[in-house]
C-alpha cells in the first residue's frame, strides 16, 4: 500500500513530467463585462471579470473536506468563507479587495454593535424581514439559541469557543443537555429584533468575535439535529443545500428564493447552482482549473509545485494568477523555557541567514521577507523594527554580533538544541537545514527532527510537555490570525493565559507578565487606533524577547479560470471571497 | 460441500476477530505505548487551541478514556446487537452489524461502506474483466507462438505493465489523454447512477497492470501444459487444435491463475486505493485512506474489516470454482 505523501511526491514529478510546457487554458482577460484586467497580481487588489451575469454553475472542488459545514463548528478560513452562501451572521466581513475586507460590517445586524457598561455589554438590532430558506423569519432567539449551542463543545467542538471564554453564562452547559434555553442569560432578547450579549468582562473587539466565525448564524431551535445539523444547515443566504450534504463526496447549492439581496451587500446570486466536489486530488484541481472545469480551489491556499511551475513559466497562465500576502507569517519560535537567556536567544537570531531562509520559502514569490511579527493585514500593524536581525532579502546574518550574545549567555563556544519541523513539507525542512548551517558557524549545534503534520501541531510542537520532553529549542511555525487585528494575531501567540497542554499556539511558551498584563488591560479600549498602539508594542516585545524569529510573510499562488468572474483576493479569508462569484460560458 | 462452507465461514469469522483486534491494538495501543494521551487524541477532533473543557467534552464522547479492552468490547458489542448514537438533539439507533460512527463526519461506518462498495465493485469488475481476457489470451497466444516477435513483443510490454503502477501509468494518462488531448472526460464517478464508462481510465491502467501478471503467468503455464503427454495423447487422437488448446491445455493453466486471481479482486474489492486515490475516485480505499489520515478509527476498523471479508470470500468462491475447472479436484 502506497501512503498518500508517496502518491502525491509522485503526482507531482508526473504532472511536470506530463504537462511539460502544455498551454492549457488561455489568457484572455475579456471574460467579464468590465472590471480589472486579468493581469498577473491583478485579483490581489482589485475585482477581475466584475459582471452581473447571472446563470451557469460554479464548481469548485477540494482534495479533502470541509471539517463540517455547521456554521458554528467551523474554524477553517475557507470553511469560514464558503459557509458565507448560504449563513448570515450577525456581522461579516466586508467584501471589498485590499484592506476594506478586513474590516467587520454589519449583517443580519442593522448596524454594529452597541457597547455599554465599559464593553462588558454588547447590544445588536437586527435587521426585519430576514428569512430562512423555509420562508419563516429570523428572530432574535434563533441567535440566541445559536451561541448557547457552542457552550456544548461535546456536539460542537471543531469551532472556536470565544463564547464559552467570554459570556457571562455562569456554568451552562449547552441546549443539547439542557433545553430550557431560559436558563442561558448570557444572551437576552428583548424582543424579536434584538440581542444582547453580557460578558464577564470588557472586551472591545467583540464585533469581530461575532462576526469572524459562523457561530451566530441563526438556527431554529426545532430544526437542529445537532451533529448532523452540518449535514443540512438551514440557509439565510443567497443559496441553499440540494438535498443533503454527502461527507467526502460533496453536495450542490440552489438559489435560495427566500433570500433577499435588499439586505445583503456582501453577497451575489449570480450561478444556477454551486457545485462542492471533495476528495479531488490536489495537482487534478489545478490541471481542472487551467481546463476551467473546476474554477474554485476550496482551501484557497494556492496551486500545487508543479502547476506553479507552469504558471510561472508560461505567460498566458501566469496572467490569470495572483500572488497575494496569504495572512500567514511562518516564523521560528524559540522556545523560553529551554533556552531561557535572552542573550543566548538574541544569540540564534543574530545568527540566522535570513536569504537563505527567505530563499527556503520560494524567494518573491513565495512570501516577504518579515520584520514585525503582525503580517500586513493586520489592521494598524506598523512594519517595526528589525531587533537583532534585518528583514533584508539578501542580509546572511552577523555572527561577529551573534558570538558576542553567547559570551554574555556565559557559552562562547556555543550550545546544542533541538529544532523540530514538518517533515512532508519541503520549504519547512529547508528552512530548518538553512539555520542549521548558519548558527553552526557561531557554535550552535542544532539537531533537526521533522514530524508529521498532521500532528505536529497539537502532539509535538503543540504540547508544552512533549517540548519540555525533548527539549525542544526551535521549530517551524505559522499562525494566520482568527481576525485581522493585533488581538487576533498576537494574543493566542504571545499570552501566558493560552498556553493549552494540545495544540498549543505559544510554542515560544513565552509568559511574561509585562506582555501579560498588557493583554489583560488592552481589551478595555475601546478606541481602535489605542489598541493597535499597544499590540505594536506587544510585536515589539515579543522581538525584544528574541522569542520569536521572524521569517517571512507568505504569499500564495491562486489561479482564476478565464471563465470565473468577480474574483478578487480577500485579506479577512486569505483568499478568493466565494460569496460574489459568478461563472460565464 | 456445505460443511466445507460452513467451516470456512466459521473460520473467516474467527479470522475477522483477530483482523478486528490487531487493527484496534495499532491505532490504539500503539500510540499509547508511544507517549500519545488521550488528550492527545482528543486534540486532533478539536479546533485551534482547546481548551481543557473542550478536550473533556471530546474525551467523554468517544470515550477515550475508557480502558482499551472496555472500546473494543463496544465495538463488537454493536457489530452483535448494534448500537445508539447521541446527535445531540435525538438518539439514533444504529442495527447490527453496525460497525460503528465516524468520529469526523458523524455518518454510521456501515452507512459509508454499503455507500462506498458499489463504486470499488465497479473498479475492480471492469478492470477485472478486462485483465483477464486481454492477459489471458495474450498469454496464451504468446505460448503458442513462442519465439515470434508477437512473444517478445507481447512479454516485453506485459513487463513494462508490471513494472508500471497504477500512480504512474493513471497519472500520466491523466495528464495526457484526459487534460492534454481531450480523448476522454475527466474521470467523475461517485455512485451507480453514473455513467460507468467514466472508469474507463482506471480500468484500462490497473487492467494494463494486471494483465502484465496474467499474460506472463498464462503463457508460462501453457508452456509447460502444452508438453504434457496428455496433450499429446489428444493430438494423436485427432482432436481439433482449438479443442486441444482450450478444453485440454488452457483448462489445466486456469488453476493457478484462479487462485491468484481469487487473491487480487478480493484485495481489489476491499478498496483499490492506489486506484482510487490517483483518479479521485470516492470508493472503499479512499475511505480507509481518508480515515487512517483522519485519526478516524471506526472507519478504519470497518474498511479493515470488510476488506478482509472481501478476500476471505473471494478465496472461498475460488475453491470452489476449483471443482468445477479441475474435475481432479472434484474427485478427490
Amino acid at each position: 500500500m502506497k501512503s498518500p505523501k508517496v502518491v502525491t511526491s509522485a503526482a507531482a514529478g508526473i504532472v511536470v513530467l506530463g504537462l511539460g510546457l502544455s498551454a492549457c487554458g488561455g489568457g484572455d482577460d475579456d471574460g467579464g463585462n468590465g472590471g480589472g484586467s486579468g493581469k498577473f497580481d491583478a485579483g490581489s487588489t482589485a475585482v477581475v471579470n466584475a459582471s452581473d451575469h447571472k446563470g451557469g454553475v460554479l464548481k469548485m472542488a477540494q482534495p479533502d473536506d470541509f471539517e463540517s459545514l455547521d456554521p458554528a463548528n467551523i474554524y477553517y478560513a475557507y470553511g469560514l468563507n464558503f459557509v458565507r452562501i448560504f449563513s448570515r451572521t450577525l456581522m461579516t466581513y466586508a467584501s471589498k479587495p485590499g484592506a476594506e475586507g478586513s474590516k467587520m460590517v454589519p449583517d443580519l445586524a442593522e448596524a454594529p454593535g452597541t457597547p455599554s457598561d465599559g464593553s462588558k455589554t454588547w447590544t445588536y438590532k437586527l435587521k426585519r424581514g430576514i428569512k430562512y430558506e423555509d420562508g419563516t423569519e429570523v428572530k432574535a432567539k434563533d441567535i440566541k439559541y445559536a451561541v448557547a449551542r457552542t457552550f456544548d463543545r461535546s456536539v460542537l467542538h471543531n469551532g472556536p469557543s470565544y463564547f464559552p471564554q467570554l459570556l457571562a453564562a455562569d456554568g451552562y452547559k449547552g441546549p443539547f443537555k439542557d433545553k430550557n434555553l431560559d436558563s442561558f442569560k448570557a444572551v437576552e432578547t428583548p424582543d424579536d429584533y434584538t440581542v444582547v450579549f453580557k460578558l464577564k468582562a470588557p472586551f472591545s473587539e467583540f464585533d469581530q468575535v461575532v462576526g469572524f466565525s459562523g457561530q451566530t448564524a441563526p438556527v431554529q431551535q426545532a430544526k437542529d439535529t445537532g451533529v448532523r445539523y452540518g449535514m443540512h444547515p438551514i440557509s439565510t443566504g443567497p443559496y441553499k443545500l440540494q438535498g443533503d450534504y454527502t461527507p467526502k463526496k460533496g453536495g450542490t447549492w440552489v438559489r435560495n428564493t427566500n433570500w433577499d439581496p435588499a439586505t445583503d451587500p456582501n453577497r451575489k446570486q449570480l450561478p444556477d447552482k454551486i457545485e462542492v466536489q471533495a476528495g479531488l486530488k490536489a495537482e487534478e484541481i489545478d490541471s481542472r482549473l487551467q481546463n476551467g472545469s473546476v474554477q474554485i480551489d476550496l482551501p484557497g491556499s494556492g496551486v500545487q509545485a508543479a502547476a506553479r511551475q507552469q504558471i510561472l513559466t508560461n505567460p498566458k497562465l501566469k496572467a490569470n494568477a495572483d500572488n497575494p500576502l496569504a495572512g500567514f507569517h511562518w516564523y521560528v519560535p524559540i522556545n523560553t523555557k529551554n533556552i531561557p537567556n535572552l542573550e543566548c536567544r538574541k544569540a540564534i537570531v543574530y545568527a540566522a541567514d535570513r536569504s537563505a531562509m527567505y530563499r527556503a520559502y520560494g524567494g518573491e514569490v513565495g512570501g516577504q521577507v518579515s520584520t514585525s511579527i503582525q503580517p500586513p493585514a493586520v489592521a494598524g500593524r506598523e512594519q517595526g523594527t528589525d531587533y537583532y536581525t534585518k528583514a533584508d532579502p539578501n542580509y546572511t546574518g552577523d555572527p561577529a554580533q551573534a558570538k558576542a550574545a553567547l559570551a554574555k549567555c556565559g557559552k562562547p563556544n556555543g550550545f546544542s538544541t533541538t529544532m523540530i519541523f514538518r517533515s512532508d513539507r519541503p520549504k519547512e525542512k529547508a528552512t530548518a537545514e538553512a539555520l542549521k548551517q548558519s548558527l553552526d558557524k557561531v557554535g550552535i549545534k542544532l539537531e533537526l527532527k521533522g514530524y508529521p503534520s498532521g500532528t505536529y501541531t497539537n502532539e509535538q510542537l503543540g504540547a508544552p510537555k512533549f517540548v519540555a520532553k525533548e527539549k525542544v529549542g526551535l521549530g517551524t511555525y505559522g499562525w494566520a490570525p482568527d481576525w485581522n487585528t493585533g488581538y487576533g494575531y498576537l494574543q493566542p501567540i504571545s499570552d501566558g493565559k493560552a498556553i493549552v497542554d494540545t495544540g498549543n499556539a505559544n510554542p515560544e511558551e513565552l509568559d511574561d507578565p509585562t506582555i501579560n498584563k498588557m493583554w489583560n488591560d488592552v481589551v478595555s479600549i475601546q478606541d481602535p487606533a489605542g489598541r493597535a498602539k499597544v499590540y505594536n508594542e506587544i510585536d515589539a516585545k515579543i522581538r525584544e524577547q528574541a522569542a520569536i524569529l521572524p521569517n517571512v510573510y507568505a504569499k500564495s499562488l491562486l489561479y482564476r479560470p478565464t471563465n470565473l468572474t468577480n474574483v478578487y483576493f480577500h485579506a479577512g479569508y486569505g483568499m478568493y471571497d466565494y460569496a460574489n462569484l459568478g461563472v460565464t460560458g | 460441500m456445505v460443511a466445507f462452507i460452513v467451516r470456512r465461514l466459521l473460520g473467516a469469522v474467527g479470522l475477522l476477530l483477530i483482523i478486528s483486534a490487531v487493527t484496534f491494538a495499532i491505532f490504539f495501543l500503539v500510540p499509547r505505548a508511544a507517549g500519545v494521551t488521550s488528550d492527545d487524541i482528543a486534540g486532533r477532533f478539536a479546533g485551534k487551541q482547546p481548551d481543557a473543557a473542550t478536550l473533556a467534552a471530546i474525551k467523554d464522547r468517544f470515550g477515550f478514556d475508557d480502558p482499551v479492552p472496555v472500546q473494543y468490547g463496544k465495538f463488537l458489542k454493536a457489530i452483535v446487537v448494534g448500537d445508539t448514537y447521541d446527535t445531540g438533539t435525538e438518539k439514533i439507533h444504529c442495527p447490527a452489524p453496525c460497525l460503528g460512527y465516524s468520529f469526523r463526519t458523524n455518518q454510521s461506518v456501515t452507512d459509508q461502506i454499503v455507500d462506498r462498495a458499489p463504486i470499488t465493485f465497479m473498479i475492480a469488475i471492469g478492470a477485472a474483466v478486462l485483465w483477464v481476457i486481454v492477459g489471458v489470451s495474450i498469454g496464451v497466444l504468446s505460448a503458442l507462438r513462442r519465439g515470434t516477435i508477437f512473444d517478445r513483443a507481447a512479454m516485453g510490454i506485459a513487463l513494462a505493465g508490471v513494472s508500471l503502477p497504477v500512480f504512474f501509468t493513471g497519472l500520466l494518462s491523466l495528464a495526457f489523454v484526459v487534460h492534454r488531448w481531450n480523448l476522454l472526460p475527466e474521470v467523475n464517478y461517485e455512485g451507480l447512477s453514473d455513467n460507468p464508462f467514466n472508469l474507463i481510465l482506471p480500468w484500462i491502467c490497473l487492467a494494463f497492470l494486471y494483465a502484465a501478471l496474467y499474460a506472463r503467468l498464462t503463457r508460462a503455464g501453457m508452456l509447460e501444459t502444452m508438453n504434457e503427454d496428455y496433450i499429446r495423447t489428444a493430438r494423436a487422437k485427432g482432436l481439433p487444435e482449438k479443442t486441444v488448446v482450450f478444453k485440454h491445455g488452457l483448462r489445466a493453466t486456469l488453476t493457478p491463475i484462479m487462485t491468484v486471481f481469487g487473491l487480487d479482486i478480493g484485495l481489489l474489492l476491499g478498496g483499490a486505493i492506489i486506484t482510487e486515490k490517483t483518479f479521485s475516485i470516492p470508493g472503499l480505499g479512499q475511505l480507509a485512506l481518508d480515515g487512517v489520515n483522519q485519526s478516524d478509527l471506526p472507519v478504519v476498523l470497518g474498511a479493515t474489516m470488510v476488506a478482509a471479508l472481501f478476500i476471505v470470500l473471494a478465496n472461498l468462491v475460488v475453491d470452489i470454482l476449483y471443482g468445477v475447472v479441475d474435475p481432479r479436484v472434484r474427485h478427490s
